[in-house]
């Protein structure tokens, strides 16, 4: 009974952080882009300072008419959504949040299971492409689909070297033997996940398959309403993911000072920060072409992801 | 060139400076804007000045002004004159709808009776509705900003040397008259101490007349 209440709490607050950060996300872009930009962003919605505006947008969404196209194939099309959000629910169970067990579910394999589950979120925008009938959806799909070829081998790469260093693949076995000389250390790994990661996520300046001014929003072209608005969340969730995923990978998760009260807050800390960093990415870059992203993916990421590995086999030979 | 990804770092640092200024937006219902002194936004109408000489209506090239008058006669200044007549302005009407705010209309009043003002929130529902009667443009008069003061070292307008050469001709005058006056007095003063003078020798010569006789 008491493992009952306990699984349950812990899917409750598990729920919960998922529907709650990734709005906070999306609040935080609304307003920090505006200012990088020299605006106040939304003012009005909720009374002080537009907090409310996504849960005004919710709504707008939530209104509209839920369209299929004619030429749509009806049931892949209405799945994407569900492929696209619901991976990072299942990742988020994965991530260990403070010392001691706090995580959703201790996973042994815990880098294999978030990248591989990480990579079925961006299936979701290879059926919506697929499935819209539309030739610009059906570009962004490819798109999605050559970005996710050339990114996930950097991303995978540079995990690997954060594996080897602790020797682990679960998450909080990596933690437990995190060093803060690890940082300077996986440096060069941390930077290409989170480059290939902001990629995988379709973020810009890598945000060539959805593309706005050129392909309409690519994948997303045909889709109305809630499962519109449940492709943003995938997108707002997907940066969650990718920056707690960093935090533990790459920052050392809960440890700084006074780590054995508030670990906790320093993930959420450490992932807040990243988050802008997101948004500030966003804000500061044009978007980068086909050709460009290709290039980046197979000249300079994946070299460098190799070199970290070297790097991190050879002092790990030295120290032991 | 430089460091290779300078140019990355630069444009993270322009963005990062931008969020720490103050931003530039407008809260337009909420915050009034401060507009320049000489906005045009509104035409206003001071119908105190206006003769309805039609200038305004003839030079307006959108001929968005409209005015009616009649004429009125007022019983002559002293008996036997003529009578004098003058125009009583009826309607005064400018349609905001046509009107290109080029202010040629202001420019080119006679009698000040036109003016500027920076009021802008008149927008109507309809169209018809932007034809704003003399009452409003009257009201509008009311929103109109003092006249900028002159620079420290501009030339005098010629209003206020003229005012004072009047001012200065009356006072000459004032005090022309009052030196007359004071002359007359003291010329009165010693033709009545010469007269009493007389009369005394007078007296002295009736007493030794007197005393003659």
């Amino acid at each position: 009974m008491n493992d009952v209440l306990d699984v349950a709490l812990r899917l409750l607050a598990l729920l919960v952080a998922f529907l709650v950060l990734p709005l906070l996300v999306g609040q935080t872009e609304h307003k920090v882009m505006a200012h990088m930009q020299g605006r106040l962003g939304p003012m009005y919605a909720g009374g002080f300072h537009g907090w409310a505006q996504l849960v005004a947008d919710g709504v707008k969404f939530a209104q509209k008419e839920d369209i299929v196209p004619a030429g749509a194939d009806r049931r892949i099309f209405q799945l994407a959504p569900a492929v696209a959000l619901l991976p990072y629910l299942l990742v988020l169970v994965a991530i260990p949040i403070g010392p001691g067990g706090a995580v959703g579910e201790t996973i042994d394999a815990g880098i294999f299971f978030a990248l591989a589950v990480m990579g079925v979120g961006v299936l979701g925008s290879l059926m919506a492409g697929w499935a819209s009938a539309n030739k610009f959806s059906l570009l962004g799909g490819l798109r999605t689909a050559a970005q996710l070829m050339a990114y996930e081998l950097p991303m995978l790469l540079a995990a690997a070297s954060v594996a080897m260093a602790a020797g682990t693949v679960s998450l909080p076995g990596i933690l437990d033997a995190f060093e803060w000389w690890w940082v300077p250390w996986q440096i060069v790994g941390g930077l290409v996940f989170f480059t290939a990661g902001l990629a995988e996520l379709q973020r810009p300046p890598f945000d060539a398959p959805v593309a706005d001014s050129e392909i309409i929003f690519g994948a997303y072209t045909e889709y109305t309403g809630l499962r519109f608005a449940l492709f943003l969340l995938a997108e707002y969730a997907g940066i969650v993911i990718l920056c707690g995923l960093t935090t533990v990978l790459f920052l050392g998760g809960w440890h700084g000072p006074f780590s054995g009260d508030v670990g906790w807050l320093w993930t959420l800390l450490k992932t807040a920060v990243l988050a802008f960093v997101v948004i500030w990415l966003r804000v500061s870059y044009p978007r980068l072409r086909e050709d460009q992203l290709q290039k980046l993916a197979w000249t300079c990421l994946i070299p460098l992801s190799l070199a970290q590995i070297a790097l991190t086999g050879v002092v790990k030979v030295v120290i032991s | 060139m430089g460091i290779p990804g300078s140019g990355l770092a630069k444009g993270l640092a322009v963005t990062l400076r931008t969020m720490t200024r103050r931003s530039h937006t407008a809260q337009y219902p909420e915050v009034q804007p401060e507009l320049p002194p000489r906005t045009r936004g509104v035409i206003g109408l001071f119908e105190e000045n206006c003769t309805v000489c039609m200038l305004c209506a003839r030079e307006c090239p959108d001929w968005c002004i409209y005015i009616d008058s009649h004429k009125e006669t007022a019983p002559p200044a002293a008996p036997g004159g003529r009578e004098r007549s003058r125009n009583v302005l009826d309607r005064f009407a400018i349609d905001f709808a046509l009107c290109m705010y080029c202010g040629i209309c202001i420019e080119v009043c006679p009698f000040d009776a036109l003016f500027w003002s920076p009021e802008f929130e008149y927008a109507e529902e309809d169209i018809r509705d932007l034809t704003h009667e003399r009452d409003k443009l009257r009201e509008w008069m009311w929103t109109v900003p003092a006249p900028p003061a002159l620079d420290p070292a501009a030339e005098e307008p010629k209003e206020i040397g003229a005012a004072r050469k009047a001012a200065e001709k009356q006072a000459a005058a004032e005090a022309k008259a009052a030196e007359e006056a004071k002359a007359a007095e003291e010329a009165k003063a010693a033709e009545a101490a010469k007269a009493a003078e007389a009369a005394d020798a007078a007296d002295a010569n009736d007493g030794t007349n007197g005393a003659a006789s």
